[in-house]
């Protein structure tokens, strides 16, 4: 039987020649990013800014009553509905942001979203509420707060870890592509105004982990390379361990990237968004275990004394296909 | 590599067929689940709200409401026990203003005393002699009683405690199946009713507080200076929305009424006169003697029934009510009057509960949700095996394998946990699949490569197991990292995710290094191939 090889045997991509416009790309993106979330803002859900969400289904038309729900529910004086289609024809997802009195009555967001239930109803007797989602300004600001530290902690803990593992340079270097991945995602949901909700953040904390496999192992081949091959001249050896993984990398992206198509095409409606994101968190991790976690090795002078006191000779003088015994 | 010792063997196997039989009686099914024999285990994994419908409601409590019904309650013992005192102690002056209490004592002389009878009162509960109230004695009669940190925090405590209690008794009366019932930081209680159909029911009897009162009709009262909202001395106004006399308060006397908290019974009924719908009332024997009382001593006047701070009638006592059962009649529908016999019998709320969160799936999208989740688990899962078996041949066949016993074995340690399976949680699983695959994948091209620096056959699988290992454990330690902290961060849903995921990474790692290993060794051992198609 003949194995399909996605990835030739010997690879000799010198990827690390173009790690100072790739560098200079990724920090581009990674200003653009910030500069897309600042500018166009992200499309926050319930979640995090308060308000309600309302999901439901028209059994008895093809096609919701859009207009008609935006003057009904207009007319109740709680300000402007966001109303989109969400999945069929005949089912919407009704948006509202906080009411005013909101800052002194944490329960205003529910009541708010009773009258609107009960005015569909009595509007659209054929109406099902599919789903109702409403938060009080208080739980939101702490829903938000808590999701932008678990991010923070977690990249800081996960460096730390690298950092324990490996020597500080790659602790660095971790966290470096971490930024990039998870700035990167932010601009995705900036740019395209994808709901920003608690599942987005699940998604990130995700990617940060997943986006590590991918460094982790380049890193790990770097280190063993390092030891191996004392004299090497660094740039050829990040190419070598960079090639020397390269079928990894592109095999373990790949069934992510399967995975998580199979949950973005045919997965509920409700998880979209964090299927979106993790799609792309998974390519831009991949890219950054490259592009961002090496070549910053390089500026931070990484070479093969870094690991010095713990190994000796002995590994140094390992013979290829030495008959020694392992295990 | 190639001794693989039996005992090993064995206990590997016996774990992979715990794990498989942990997770059968979660996979058949409700109907399944009759036919399974009941010595073996039968634990199940939960559905989450997000896929099987239900209610998810954040309620909490403003500790400023505990505080201002602990000073209410204080001025009420004040002015009973000054009362009550021999010689009774004239006050005057009483204030609640800036959360502390204040009065004054009109005979200077008698100031000792009044200090002897509020000493009991405010002192604290607890063993550790703390004070609840902080005394003060200004300008030789005003006395100030400041409420203690402590003792707050205490009142706060006690009366989450027994809201907590409260509402689990409410949603027992309601009949729905395994609700959950939690406390939550120091002010909030979760409630999650799993298969609901009306959440506003559960709302509406959850806002519900249920304080219900009997106080005598202040008919003196000057009706201006009662609409105006003026009490007269030893009276308060409440709101009265159904006064068919048309003013919107009504005064009644501050003592000698009676509280819900006396009930033994509530239930709903009809009025004989009107069939409009009442709820009736019986009292303990200490609330009827009270009540017949109460209306003996006051025939051919009006009391009126308060609940929750709001007048609901003010009927007039036709004749003494001694049998302890009474009628409560207001403008109710049968609903709503069975829905406030329910809160009454399961006792009033301490303090009043706003909902502050609320989350609803209804049936039909939690079950679309769930096929669709289904479908797309399915073709991730078949995509990535076949993947795996035209790239590594026999190898991917064996990862294959053992990602189908992973997924078991995650459903199985779910099932021994009660572990609740949300809608993140599928794509958890997903996620599960896509990287338990990583692994071999670090073990199969390393032997690719050790086989292409020459090494033999069973060495270079030694080492790719060996070298791969190390990545592995690293790779994996940094997901579990995220994993924790979405588990400590994330709240219902995300948290389901945290512990698929979490449960994934263990198991994946067991059978990823451990179980090939075990399946490769046997058959290395066996076939003591030459040539390694990888």
């Amino acid at each position: 039987m003949r194995l399909i090889k996605l990835v030739p045997d010997d690879t000799n991509i010198s990827f690390l020649k173009w790690r100072n416009i790739a560098m200079a790309f990724s920090i581009l993106t990674i200003i653009a990013s910030i500069g897309l979330v600042a500018a166009k803002g992200l499309n926050f859900g319930v979640d995090f800014i308060g308000g309600q969400m309302i999901q439901a289904t028209f059994t008895e038309t093809e096609t919701a009553p859009i207009s008609e729900l935006r003057d009904s529910i207009g007319g109740l004086g709680y300000g402007e509905a966001t109303i989109q289609r969400f999945g069929d024809a005949n089912e919407v997802s009704i948006r509202m942001r906080l009411p005013t009195e909101a800052e002194s009555r944490p329960e205003a967001a529910n009541e708010m979203t009773e009258k609107i239930v009960s005015t569909i109803r009595t509007d659209h007797p054929d109406v099902r509420i599919d789903g109702v989602e409403s938060v009080s300004g208080k739980v939101s600001s702490e829903l938000f707060e808590t999701g932008a530290y678990s991010l923070l902690f977690a990249m800081i803990a996960i460096s730390i870890y690298i950092w324990i593992r490996f020597e500080w340079q790659f602790g660095v270097g971790a966290l470096f592509a971490l930024v990039h991945d998870v700035a990167l995602t932010f601009g995705l949901f900036a740019l395209t105004q994808m709901e920003f909700n608690l599942n987005i953040v699940a998604a990130l904390l995700t990617i940060i982990g997943y986006s590590l496999n991918d460094t982790i192992v380049v890193f790990d081949r770097i280190r063993e390379n390092l030891k191996k091959y004392r004299k090497m001249d660094i740039i050829a050896l990040l190419d070598l361990s960079v090639n020397e993984t390269l079928a990894r990398t592109v095999m373990t992206s790949l069934t992510m990237l399967i995975a998580l198509g199979a949950l973005i095409l045919w997965g509920p409606d409700v998880i979209f968004g964090f299927s979106v994101a993790m799609f792309f968190g998974v390519f831009v991790g991949t890219y950054s275990s490259v592009y961002m976690a090496a070549p910053i090795l390089i500026w931070l002078k990484v070479g093969p004394d870094t690991f010095v006191p713990a190994e000796s000779d002995n590994q140094s003088a390992e013979k290829v296909g030495g008959p020694e015994q392992i295990g | 590599m190639l001794d693989f010792p039996r005992w090993k063997v064995i206990s590997i196997s016996l774990l992979l067929a715990f794990g498989v039989l942990m997770s059968i009686p979660s996979l058949i099914g409700e109907s399944g689940q009759k036919y399974w024999p009941s010595f073996l285990p039968n634990e199940t994994i939960n559905l989450g709200l997000d896929l099987q419908g239900g209610s998810h409601i954040l309620l909490e409590a403003d500790p400023a409401d505990v505080a201002t019904m602990r000073l209410e309650t204080m001025e009420e013992s004040v002015r009973a026990e000054m009362r009550r005192a021999n010689p009774r102690i004239g006050i005057g002056d009483i204030s609640r203003k800036n959360g502390v209490l204040s009065f004054m004592v009109r005979d200077s002389t008698q100031v000792d005393a009044a200090r002897e009878v509020i000493l009991p009162l405010t002192s604290g509960a607890g063993l550790t002699g703390q004070r609840d109230w902080d005394i003060e004695v200004r300008d030789d009669t005003r006395f100030v009683l400041t409420p203690t940190a402590a003792g707050l925090e205490n009142a706060v405590e006690n009366a989450m405690e027994t809201a907590t209690d409260v509402i689990r008794r409410r949603i027992d009366e309601m009949g729905t199946r395994e609700p959950t019932i939690l406390r939550q930081g120091d002010n909030r209680i979760v409630v999650q009713v799993p298969g609901l159909d009306d959440p506003e029911a559960l709302k509406a009897l959850l806002g519900q507080t249920a304080k219900l009162e009997f106080k005598l009709v202040d008919f003196e009262a000057d009706p201006n200076a009662v609409a105006a909202g003026r009490a007269p001395v030893g009276s308060q106004i409440f709101p009265y929305p159904d006064n068919p006399a048309g003013l919107p308060n009504i005064a009644v006397k501050r003592l000698g009424g009676i509280s819900g908290d006396k009930l033994t019974d509530a239930g709903q009924g009809f009025d004989q006169q009107t069939n409009a719908a009442v709820v009736n009332i019986t009292f303990d024997s200490e609330g009827g003697s009270k009540f017949a009382r109460l209306t003996q001593n006051n025939v051919g006047r009006p009391f009126a029934i308060i609940l929750d701070g709001q007048v609901l009638s003010a009927p007039n006592i036709n004749e003494p009510i001694l049998g302890g059962s009474a009628q409560i009649s207001g403008n109710f529908s049968v609903e709503s009057a069975n829905q406030l016999a329910i809160a009454l019998r399961s006792g009033a709320l301490p303090v009043e509960l706003k909902i502050v969160e609320e989350r609803t799936v209804g049936p039909d999208l939690g079950k679309d949700s769930i096929d669709k989740g289904m479908i797309a688990a399915i073709i991730a899962t078949v995509a990535v095996l076949t993947f795996m078996v035209v790239t590594y041949g026999r190898f991917g066949m064996y990862a294959n394998i053992a990602l189908a016993l992973n997924l078991f074995i995650i459903v199985g340690v779910m099932a021994m946990f009660n572990a609740t399976l949300t809608l993140p949680g599928i794509a958890g699983f997903v996620l599960t699949v896509g990287s338990a695959v990583d692994a071999n994948v670090l073990i199969n091209e390393r032997i690719r490569e050790e086989r292409r620096r020459g090494r033999r056959v069973i060495q270079a699988i030694e080492v790719g197991y060996k070298e791969a290992s190390r990545a592995i454990m690293d790779a994996n330690v940094t997901n579990i990292i995220a994993g924790v902290l979405l588990f400590m961060f994330g709240s219902g849903p995300v948290k389901g995710f945290a512990v698929v995921l979490m449960i994934g990474i263990a198991s994946s790692v067991f059978t990823a290094v451990v179980v090939t290993r075990m399946f490769v060794a046997l058959w290395a051992r066996r076939a003591r191939p030459q040539e390694l198609v990888i």
